[in-house]
């Protein structure tokens, strides 16, 4: 067991570095430099206004030694100007180049500073994923239940009413993404024209005060979207247990077909889903990014969206540090969970 | 004129769609005359869930070949003072013509819109799947058939594109500064190239021995698919027929890219199972060589679960594009793209709901109609 957690956390920190340098390649190519350099400086710089911009910050040494650089792992790049100050990107101002730590990457903790808030790219990250953070924990408590009912349910008999009814309705969740869901949800719910009015279009009062006017329909329609896939994963897996020699033991020796269910039957169909569910983790991603833009609500999504659009590099290379943490996380978890879940693989 | 009633929009708009009616029921009364001839796709009317799901995918295709005889306006037509009118306003200054679902906010027509907009998401969607399908299959086969270090390997490239965030790649990978470094051109360059490889591979393997049809078989492939491969990836085909917009290349390399890791793990998977077959020992034992086992033996007994799973990606690259479009990254700011129409209705969507509406549910049917199909396939191909 414990090899095999070492194994995987040694294939986990490759991914990791080989993915954070991909993001990095695509983020620092030469005409997303070239704009950041424009918008920093002015737009109307030269060619060699430009190169010389770059050239004192260091963004045209090797791409592995600025990847070094950011990781963490090679001194940080220092340019000596004309009248013998020393300026380089360990060295906030005010600070004596002297004392100035070599090393200021994301392993020392310093992510840089965002060119589009003007702020610490951590301290933004950090409270933005917190608001994220709501969003997941109401959309997390309010799918996985749900997908696990009408999963059990569906999977119990299969091929009864009751199972192709609840399965039809879950392929049709896995048929309306979010962009599709929300607009209907907005329409019909929070329309001023023709609308029920029930719940509030937007969430942005969501940010400071959670209530169930404002934050409904956004967790509804995430929810809506990654229900279907769980349900039908557990319905799969629950048919498949309910095939199983030992059900039909417990049939024969007259246990209730409720008490078969609960006690016999659900534990085992349960194994399944848990890495589905944690392998959703990742997949919510894109949804918390049409969510938080279709409802204004200006979490960890609306960052990458903003990052991404105005060519905020350090800003979106943290943020891709994060989502690529959060998928690596949960497939280790849910490998893990699955090896230690399952009798079957924990005994042998 | 006055406006038309909620009926008579609909009644119009089942009018204008009289030639796709037409072609389903000629296509269906077809297909239950000669069910018992045709295989799964005849088994496929056997299940409610399978036929509803193949009428819905057939309406949006024949909607997309039909659509120009659908439409009631041009869909890139503006026409002064429609702008966010409701369904079914006549069109200012032309008798008896109607916006049947309104206008948007540049007063175009949305019906219209919505028709055409199907053409784009039907080509590029089933054409990127296909291709997507080609890569995992041509890297499938022999990571599952060999195993080794080739399987640790490639497995190890497919986990880190399933990795990655897909939102964040279409982030990083569809922007107008990625098409100036040629990263796109790149990606193209090699995935284009796996359908050329896999057919060659096809009819080598099958053909070696008899000279003369290989040299046909192969010699055609290689001269069609160096052609299309030199006009798609680098746009340099000498006759100018293979064509792609760079913004368009761009969206299908991307979209090609973060489909095929799933479809080489699913590929991989089915070969590990298929090659403990007797069928595989006897072709090993006749001397066949590992390309033959793998195309003419494994591959056509993993074809149910492929077709399936082909069926699913489609609507899933759908959904893709869609929130590409949703995005704004979609494939040209003009297009009726419906991901793209669902983004500008969004804006104003609690005074003009029926901006957004009309492309939100295309979408939605046309996926449902995929994933149903998908559903239908499965069970019957489960049955035999």
């Amino acid at each position: 067991m414990l090899a095999f957690i070492f194994k995987r956390s040694g294939v986990m920190l490759l991914t990791a570095l080989c993915l954070t340098f991909v993001v990095f390649f695509l983020t620092n190519l030469h005409p997303n430099l070239e704009k950041l350099a424009k918008a920093e400086g002015s737009m109307r710089m030269s060619d060699e206004q430009v190169q010389s911009w770059l050239d004192t910050r260091g963004y045209t040494q090797p791409l592995l030694v600025r990847y070094g650089e950011w990781l963490g792992v090679m001194p940080s790049y220092r340019y000596t100007k004309p009248d013998g100050k020393v300026v380089g990107r360990c060295i906030k101002p005010a600070m004596d180049p002297a004392v100035a730590p070599q090393y200021c990457g994301v392993l020392q903790g310093e992510f840089g500073l965002s060119s589009v808030f003007k702020d610490e790219v951590s301290t933004i990250v950090s409270k933005r994923l917190g608001l994220t953070g709501w969003l997941m924990l109401f959309v997390m408590l309010l799918m996985v239940p749900m997908a696990l009912v009408i999963g059990v349910l569906a999977g119990m008999r299969e091929g009864s009413k009751l199972d192709r009814s609840l399965s039809t309705f879950s392929i049709a969740t896995t048929a309306t993404p979010e962009y599709v869901s929300g607009v209907i949800f907005i329409v019909i719910f929070a329309s001023s024209a023709v609308g029920l009015k029930w719940f509030k279009g937007s969430s942005a009062s969501a940010m400071d005060t959670i209530t169930f006017a404002n934050f409904t329909l956004p967790v509804l329609t995430m929810a809506f979207y990654g229900m279907g896939y769980i349900a039908r994963m557990t319905r799969a897996s629950m048919a498949e247990v309910m095939t199983a020699q030992y059900i039909r033991t417990a049939r024969l020796k007259g246990v209730s077909f409720p008490n078969i269910v609960m006690k016999h039957a659900l534990r085992n169909a349960l194994i399944a889903p848990f890495t589905v569910i944690m392998l959703q983790f990742p997949w919510l991603l894109t949804g918390v990014v049409i969510v938080e833009t279709l409802f204004n609500y200006k979490g960890f999504g609306w960052v990458l969206v903003q990052a991404a659009s105005n060519n905020d590099i350090e800003l979106l290379l943290s943020c891709s540090v994060v989502a690529v943490f959060v998928v690596l996380v949960t497939q280790l978890i849910s490998d893990i969970g699955y090896v230690f879940l399952n009798p079957r693989i924990r005994i042998s | 004129m006055s406006s038309l009633t909620a009926w008579e929009i609909a009644l119009q708009i089942i009018f204008q769609f009289t030639y796709v009616w037409i072609a389903l029921a000629v296509t269906l009364a077809a297909s239950i005359y000669y069910k018992d001839r045709l295989g799964l796709y005849g088994h496929l009317f056997d299940s409610r869930v399978g036929t509803v799901g193949l009428l819905l995918v057939l309406f949006w295709v024949f909607t997309a070949i039909f659509a120009d005889l659908i439409i009631t306006q041009d869909a890139l037509a503006q026409v002064s003072g429609m702008k966010n009118k409701r369904p079914g306003t006549p069109v200012r200054g032309l008798e008896g013509a109607y916006y049947l679902l309104g206008g948007d906010n540049l007063a175009r027509d949305i019906f219209s819109r919505m028709v055409m907009g199907s053409r784009s998401v039907l080509t590029i969607a089933p054409a990127a799947t296909a291709f997507a399908f080609m890569v995992g299959i041509t890297l499938g086969l022999p990571a599952g058939f060999r195993g080794g270090r080739l399987d640790t390997n490639l497995s190890f490239l497919a986990n880190l594109v399933l990795a990655f965030p897909v939102i964040l790649l279409f982030f990083l990978l569809v922007t107008p500064e990625i098409r100036s470094t040629g990263v796109p051109i790149y990606l193209a360059a090699v995935l284009f190239l796996f359908p050329v490889i896999f057919f060659v591979v096809l009819f080598q393997s099958r053909f070696y021995t008899q000279p003369m049809k290989r040299n046909l078989y192969v010699g055609v492939t290689l001269v069609l698919g160096l052609w299309a491969y030199s006009g798609l990836a680098f746009n340099a085909d000498p006759l100018g027929v293979f064509y792609m917009e760079p913004n368009l290349l761009n969206i299908f390399v991307s979209v090609v890219f973060v489909n095929s890791p799933t479809v080489y793990r699913i590929v991989r998977g089915l070969t590990m199972d298929i090659k403990t077959r007797d069928y595989v020992a006897a072709a090993q034992t006749r001397g066949e060589g590992p390309w033959y086992i793998m195309l003419w033996e494994i591959l056509p007994n993993a074809r149910g679960p492929l077709i399936v799973d082909f069926c699913l990606r489609i609507g899933y690259t759908t959904i893709l594009l869609g929130t590409l479009g949703f995005f704004g990254l979609g494939v040209s700011p003009e297009s009726p793209d419906w991901g793209m129409t669902i983004n500008e209705g969004r804006k104003l969507l609690s005074i003009y709901p029926h901006l957004a509406i009309p492309p939100a549910l295309a979408l939605m049917s046309l996926v449902l109609g995929l994933n149903l199909l998908a559903d239908g396939l499965r069970e019957q191909s489960l049955k035999d």
